[in-house]
């Protein structure tokens, strides 16, 4: 423990404000006009590139012979809508103008707000402008070679013969990732307790837990479908050699990613903070109470985003069921793509998955916001 | 013999001794303020009474039973000792209500009814009934404080530890808080504070207790430690307290 007078280094006199201290906020704002330039400049290379494009789509289109009233008016509307990008860059240079006859008449502030906002709008021209880019690079791509990729994967008559087929067996998908996630939730939730109980009793159960979370967080799922649906029959054994191959998916898929999720439960307890234990635990709550009433209830709530992104791979992952013969909607869309030497039944599958996944994201966003605006609103 | 002894209890985290042969003893019904300074081990203290922590020497018993060491029913022990922290420690997910009947219904298997009756009295005994079905976050920090200390009389403790119970409050909460206190020493109940609010411990401590060096450094009643301190170290802590303007 220090003594009660601290003693002060320097000797005597040395001031607590150092000796040199000036103004330095009141410098008048720096000259703009090369930004103005630049986004007006970009926005005139763009506007040529889009039209060019969109002339190239047209003549495309003509070639296949599917050019249409419709689709010409859309071509030309896109070809106006581009135009709007003049309209921050022109906003650009004029409050760069401003600014500089503000300056002239020593308006210092209203200098500086007109440079703010020349800058602001060239800024907003230019991240317009990478969009419409990137836009006009994808359109490229579709075009390319005579509509040979649009051609490929979006034949729309294919897509609508097969797409009854297909949507019945994405059923298959659906029925194998949601029993999938409820036993994931349960196997998971086991697997991080027992990676977490305390004290020397436990450490075999740690053990065995941690080897269980390396392994088959290491191992492919696709080499663990494999296994489990070939292998398993191949055993012989009772009840287990009869499953069909969707259990087999189910069983294998549980295994790989109650690993994940069992990871996730641990970060998410282990982010609970210390304190809350040692509340529910001084109020006579044993360890096993504690988990069950006030940690694990507050890890969930943290852990539902990563949960959502283990359940969305889960259910991605539902497509590698194909390699021990289940018909699941990748299956299905294969063999009408071999059918027809074209792969646009596969682009719906692949449409299919990612519009699955849309709604759960929101959902969840919507669920998380409730539960923090119940906590915070109270009463009930 | 004392309700609380603790006998030359040692302690170390690591290198450093938090605890080198401290003794104490609280009687029935005394209100025991723990001082001292920061690190001087007043919050270990009252978390190795109600075994949240564990003592390596030495030994603590409460009413006359050995409460530390290997075979002792800590959750029984926790139900008879009483924590309340220095910053709440409510818990977030569950409105005041259920804070205050988890350990009721799930420790002492009372029945849900009976326990938000007794929880309900309790709240309105603090005036905070009307903020039962309310989640703590919508509390003040003395709001939060009073039902931390319901929740843990609601188990019916037979003493309570405060653990700087309003070191975490803005100034003008603090005695909302401690008025509960008062009222609680008043009705006789056995605590144990550790605090740094000297003028609180004055009035309401039966004996003041100064922590330094891993032990009691010096101990008496309020109107001797805090008017003339014997040892150089009070007397130095204390001179700073006071030119902090907190006494």
């Amino acid at each position: 423990m220090a003594s009660t007078d601290d003693s002060r280094e320097g000797g005597p006199a040395a001031s607590l404000l150092g000796g040199d201290r000036h103004w330095s906020a009141g410098t008048p704002p720096k000259d703009v006009t090369g930004w103005s330039i630049t986004a007006l400049f970009v926005t005139i290379l763009v506007v040529f590139a889009a039209w060019s494009t969109l002339s190239g789509i047209h003549s495309a289109l003509s070639t296949v012979k599917s050019e249409s009233l419709i689709g010409t008016a859309i071509l030309v509307l896109c070809g106006v809508a581009v135009l709007a990008l003049f309209r921050p860059a022109v906003q650009s240079w004029r409050q760069a103008q401003e600014a500089k006859r503000t300056l002239a008449g020593s308006d210092m502030v209203g200098a500086r707000v007109a440079t703010a906002a020349s800058r602001e709008f060239a800024y907003v021209t230019f991240g317009y402008a990478a969009v419409v880019v990137i836009l006009l690079a994808v359109a490229q791509f579709f075009i390319a070679n005579n509509l040979a990729v649009s051609q490929t994967f979006f034949q729309l008559s294919l897509i609508g013969s097969s797409l009854a087929l297909t949507l019945k067996a994405f059923w298959t998908n659906i029925y194998i990732f949601v029993v999938a996630e409820i036993l994931v939730l349960i196997w998971g939730l086991i697997v991080a307790i027992a990676r977490l109980l305390p004290g020397d009793a436990a450490r075999p159960v740690r053990l065995i837990s941690t080897i269980y979370t390396d392994m088959f967080r290491g191992l492919p799922a696709i080499i663990n479908i494999y296994l489990i649906g070939f292998g398993i029959p191949l055993t012989g054994l009772p009840v287990l050699k009869d499953l069909s191959p969707e259990s087999y998916a189910i069983l294998a898929l549980t295994l790989t990613y109650g690993a994940y999720v069992a990871e996730v439960y641990r970060s998410g307890i282990e982010s609970i903070h210390w304190s809350q234990v040692a509340a529910a635990r001084s109020l006579g709550l044993s360890y096993m109470q504690t988990l069950r009433y006030v940690v694990v209830p507050q890890a969930v709530r943290r852990i539902i985003p990563p949960l959502l992104n283990d359940f969305i791979g889960l259910q991605k992952d539902t497509a590698l069921v194909n390699v021990i013969g289940s018909i699941d909607a990748f299956n299905q869309a294969r063999i009408i793509a071999s059918n027809h030497f074209n792969l646009s039944p596969v682009t719906t599958v692949a449409l299919l998955f990612i519009l699955i996944t849309i709604p759960q994201t929101r959902l969840v966003d919507r669920l998380i916001e409730r539960d923090q605006r119940r906590m915070r609103a109270g009463g009930n | 013999m004392a309700m609380i002894e603790i006998r030359n209890i040692t302690k170390s985290y690591g290198e450093f001794k938090v605890f080198n042969g401290l003794s104490l003893e609280v009687e029935e019904h005394q209100v025991v303020c723990l001082i001292g300074p920061s690190g001087c081990g007043k919050s270990t203290l009252l978390r190795c009474m109600n075994g949240l922590e564990t003592i390596q020497g030495g030994e603590i018993r409460i009413h006359g039973d050995r409460m530390s060491g290997p075979g002792v029913d800590v959750n029984a022990l926790r139900r008879d000792v009483g924590i309340v922290f220095q910053s709440y420690n409510l818990f977030p997910h569950m409105t005041v209500l259920e804070n205050v009947t988890l350990a009721p219904v799930k420790v002492l298997g009372q029945n849900r009814a009976e326990a938000e009756a007794k929880a309900l009295h309790l709240l309105k005994r603090i005036g905070l009934e009307h903020k039962a079905k309310e989640y703590p976050d919508r509390l003040s920090g003395g709001q939060q404080q009073r039902v931390a200390i319901v929740r843990a009389l609601a188990m019916g403790p037979m003493v309570l530890l405060l653990d700087e119970i309003t070191s975490a409050l803005d100034p003008e909460l603090v005695s909302e808080v401690l008025n509960i206190v008062r009222d609680l020493a008043a009705e006789g109940m056995t605590m144990l504070l550790a605090t740094h609010e000297m003028g609180f411990a004055r009035e309401v401590a039966s004996k003041i207790c100064f922590l330094y060096g891993g032990k009691v450094h010096e101990e008496g009643p309020p109107s001797r430690i805090f008017s003339n301190p014997t040892e150089e170290r009070t007397r130095a802590f204390l001179q700073r307290i006071i030119e902090a303007g907190r006494l």
